[in-house]
């Protein structure tokens, strides 16, 4: 790495004072994403800011800070990455901020302590490309997020956004764009996966107007944030994405909806939107055009339901937010029973790639049925938790022990979660499983919005199964009698095998109700509902079993059936667990074996979680 | 109660605050639920007088007003704390042990989730994901995400919101807003 000459500092210097940011000089990117934000990264940036405004006075370097959206890899944040160097750092601190402009800025010096090892090789590698964690990665929908200042328009416009805007607007009739979105085959990223040209083809069909867009931006699925790391971390494509679908279907008013729980993301998204009404891309006559479209957001109530595309559009219309049945499409008769068409957040940032590279292009990546990418939250008892975006129809497996890194403590994987509340829990067998819209069905799971949380031999699947019932049971609307009534027995019944009252026709039981929900729920919701209950019995009979007939819990979660003991074999007396037990129920002199008491003990399982030699058993 | 007996526990403070944040709105019921928000973040909960004035702006049955103000759980008919306390219960904080942390609240404050303190300094609310899972378990403070939250973390956390708070000496976490 060697200083800019001249030349390059005044170019610099004037893309400065137009107040405009450019690919071309060094530039210092800083995660903002929600994981590096809690870790503390804004005062990271403001650190580096100020010194090398300070160094800048006898160094010729002056890298321009842009905090970015999620970078991905959230845990091993906050991150920073030096363009176009493209030297990216990890777990940076305040106290090496120093450093970096000392070294790394003013002398091209790399840090080595702050660079990625790689886990196969155990070297440390220098960009983010070369990180096991990135390096399958495909990113469409991710395209700017981390690279790009979220609240610069100028930054989108520079790595080629509204460029399909303007192209649609410019150069296609409706139809055509509607073509060009079928002939991709993307798929609904929500979780149903309804092929989106068909969708906005139907919208289009009819006559009558007013029409509407609108993006479901309500992510509720727990353990899933993709939504929310776009739009932070890139809301024009979002944008961008809605003004092309507007113009296809004809409609001339959009809502973004955001969940009550993401204020950033509803900060950000208003920025954006003002933004791209001073440039002409929202408003009238959009780029000299007859076509006049403008957006705005609706904040969420905090209720789960609104995922659901009708009971969303109830709360838009300023009602009780619950779903209605779906005799009559919305693309019929949906907001204010005007034609409306419904995406998710990443579907909508999905299009102006498409319509810039063509559905053809598009189509080369992923599977024939389902095309292009998905963006997965990767979380749980996994190493490199964060956020990646692979082609569709990639292993399981790939995804969990390639990009994932595989289980935490090296501990043995047991479970994979998909699709959220209503999708269900995969099982080591199903690791060669392609991640598609259909094979995920076939397994009794579903892609779901794209949360895929990673379990261990540390988790009960029953307990899973109560977790997500119980989430459900909170969170239905309550207006029909299978869903309402269903979930809460179903809640009971499970609640009754995790303390030991289970009985073996319990199980009939579940997947009868199961059943009849799944035939007679109004809505997605309820339909979905029993997933987690009929994938865990599926898939870990022998554990609800356990539970049920030798009244034990083999992973030592449900506390009422939970016994830990210290193995004398494998104890060494190095004390950890006692150091970490709440209840000082664990004794032993150093270098002697530990025992429990288990009077005291409360079944937390922090000694098990301690413990380096895995010398906590559960009875 | 009837509307016209309601009216006469009218607060007067509380009908002129509501007022103004009508006025920013046009009279249609698409904006019911942001009026809503808006009266919650001014009073921490929805004063009956509030519901009553939106349902008189808008011309509509109180009743429609006050199955919105329980429907979204962003809404709340009884004050909450002045500091509110999330804890994430999303899957992955879930399986990181985030039920540990509402038990230590519960030692440390005396409240569960659901309820207030007596002296009204602050709430506890189990909360579905708030997608800030790579960091679980989480806990938002107001608006301040505390990430990979323990046991002895939290106490050093909540002693921060003590009498010193409004100093704004927050080191552990960054404002949302």
């Amino acid at each position: 790495m060697s200083n800019p000459n001249q030349a390059d500092i005044r170019m610099r210097e004037a893309h400065l004072s137009e107040g405009t940011l450019r690919r071309d000089c060094r530039t210092v990117l800083v995660c903002c994403g929600p994981g590096c934000l809690a870790n503390d990264s804004p005062a990271i940036a403001k650190a580096l800011r100020s010194k090398i405004d300070e160094a800048g006075l006898d160094v010729k370097v002056h890298p321009l800070i842009k905090e970015t959206g999620c970078q991905g890899l959230c845990e091993k944040g906050p991150m920073i990455r030096i363009v176009p160097d493209d030297i990216a750092y990890y777990k940076v601190s305040l106290n090496d901020v120093e450093a970096i402009v000392e070294k790394t800025l003013r002398s091209g010096e790399v840090i080595p302590k702050l660079l990625h090892i790689s886990a196969k090789t155990g070297k440390p590698v220098l960009t983010l490309r070369e990180n096991e964690f990135y390096t399958p990665q495909v990113k469409i929908a991710l395209r700017h997020v981390g690279e790009i200042d979220p609240h610069q328009i100028d930054d989108y416009i520079d790595h080629g956004g509204y460029g399909a805007l303007e192209k649609t607007v410019k150069e296609m009739t409706p139809d055509v764009v509607i073509e060009e979105v079928h002939r991709s085959g993307l798929r609904g990223r929500g979780g149903a996966g309804f092929p989106t040209g068909r969708k906005w083809k139907q919208c289009a069909s009819y006559e009558n107007s007013p029409k509407y867009v609108v993006c479901n931006g309500d992510e509720g699925d727990p353990g899933a944030f993709m939504d929310r790391s776009i739009m932070e971390g890139d809301p024009h494509s979002v944008i961008e994405g809605m003004i092309i679908g507007a113009y296809a279907v004809g409609a001339n008013e959009g809502f973004i909806y955001i969940r009550d729980e993401y204020a950033l993301a509803v900060e950000t998204i208003r920025k954006a939107i003002e933004q791209a009404r001073e440039r002409g891309y929202l408003g009238r006559n959009i780029l000299g055009s007859s076509f006049s479209f403008d957006l705005s957001i609706v904040r969420g109530g905090g209720a789960f339901v609104c995922g659901e595309s009708t009971a969303l559009m109830a709360s838009i219309e300023g009602k009780v937010g619950e779903p209605r049945a779906k005799y009559i499409r919305s693309v019929e008769k949906g907001l204010w029973g005007q034609p409306t068409v419904l995406n998710n957040v990443e579907t909508w940032a999905n299009i102006p790639v498409i319509l810039t590279q063509g559905g053809d292009q598009f189509r080369q990546i992923g599977t024939e049925k389902s095309t292009g990418t998905k963006v997965f939250s990767l979380v749980g008892k996994v190493k490199n938790t964060g956020l990646v975006e692979v082609p569709m129809g990639i292993r399981l497996r790939e995804l969990i022990f390639d990009i994932g890194g595989g289980i935490l403590g090296g501990r043995k994987f047991k479970a994979v979660q998909t699709g959220g509340p209503s999708g269900g829990c995969i099982p080591e067998e199903l690791l060669d499983l392609p991640v598609d819209f259909d094979s995920l069905t076939e397994a009794g799971s579903m892609m779901g919005s794209g949360g895929m949380i990673v379990m261990d031999d540390r988790t009960c699947m029953v307990d899973v199964a109560r977790y997500y019932v119980q989430f459900l049971a909170d969170e239905s609307c309550g207006k029909c009698v299978p869903c309402r009534e269903g979930i809460r027995r179903m809640a009971e019944i499970l609640e009754d095998i995790c303390e030991g009252r289970g009985q073996e026709s319990d199980l009939d039981l579940l997947l009868n109700i199961g059943e009849t929900m799944a035939e007679a729920a109004l809505c997605g919701l309820g339909k979905s509902a029993p997933n987690p209950v009929s994938t865990t019995i599926r898939y870990f009979r022998e554990e609800y079993l356990a539970h049920i007939q030798e009244r034990r819990c083999p992973a030592g979660v449900c506390r009422e059936l939970t016994t830990f003991e210290i193995d004398g074999a494998l104890c060494n007396g190095c004390g950890l667990c006692r150091r970490d037990c709440p209840t000082d129920a664990i004794t032993g002199s150093t270098k002697q074996r530990h025992v429990i008491d288990q009077e005291k003990c409360i079944r937390c399982g922090n000694c098990v979680d301690s413990c380096k030699r895995n010398a906590v058993k559960v009875r | 109660m009837t509307l016209s007996s309601g009216m006469q526990h009218r607060s007067p403070d509380r009908v002129a605050v509501t007022g103004r944040i009508l006025e920013g709105y046009p009279k249609e019921q698409r904006y019911t639920l942001a009026m809503l928000q808006d009266i919650q973040k001014e009073f921490q909960f929805i004063p009956r007088e509030s519901m009553e004035l939106i349902a008189d702006y808008l011309e509509l049955p109180l009743s429609k007003i006050y199955s919105l103000a329980t429907f979204y759980k962003a809404l709340s008919l009884r004050p909450k704390g002045k500091h509110v306390i999330k804890i994430c219960d999303g899957t992955a904080c879930h399986i990181r042990s985030s039920q540990m942390l509402a038990n230590e609240l519960y030692t440390l404050l005396k409240i569960r989730p659901g309820e207030t303190t007596e002296d009204g300094q602050f709430s506890i609310e189990m909360v579905n994901c708030l997608g800030a899972c790579a960091i679980a378990p989480v806990i938002v403070i107001d608006e301040t995400f505390y990430g990979k939250v323990t046991p002895a973390k939290l106490q050093e956390i909540i002693a921060q919101y003590g009498d010193a708070f409004g100093q704004s000496d927050r080191s552990g976490g960054v404002a949302h807003e």
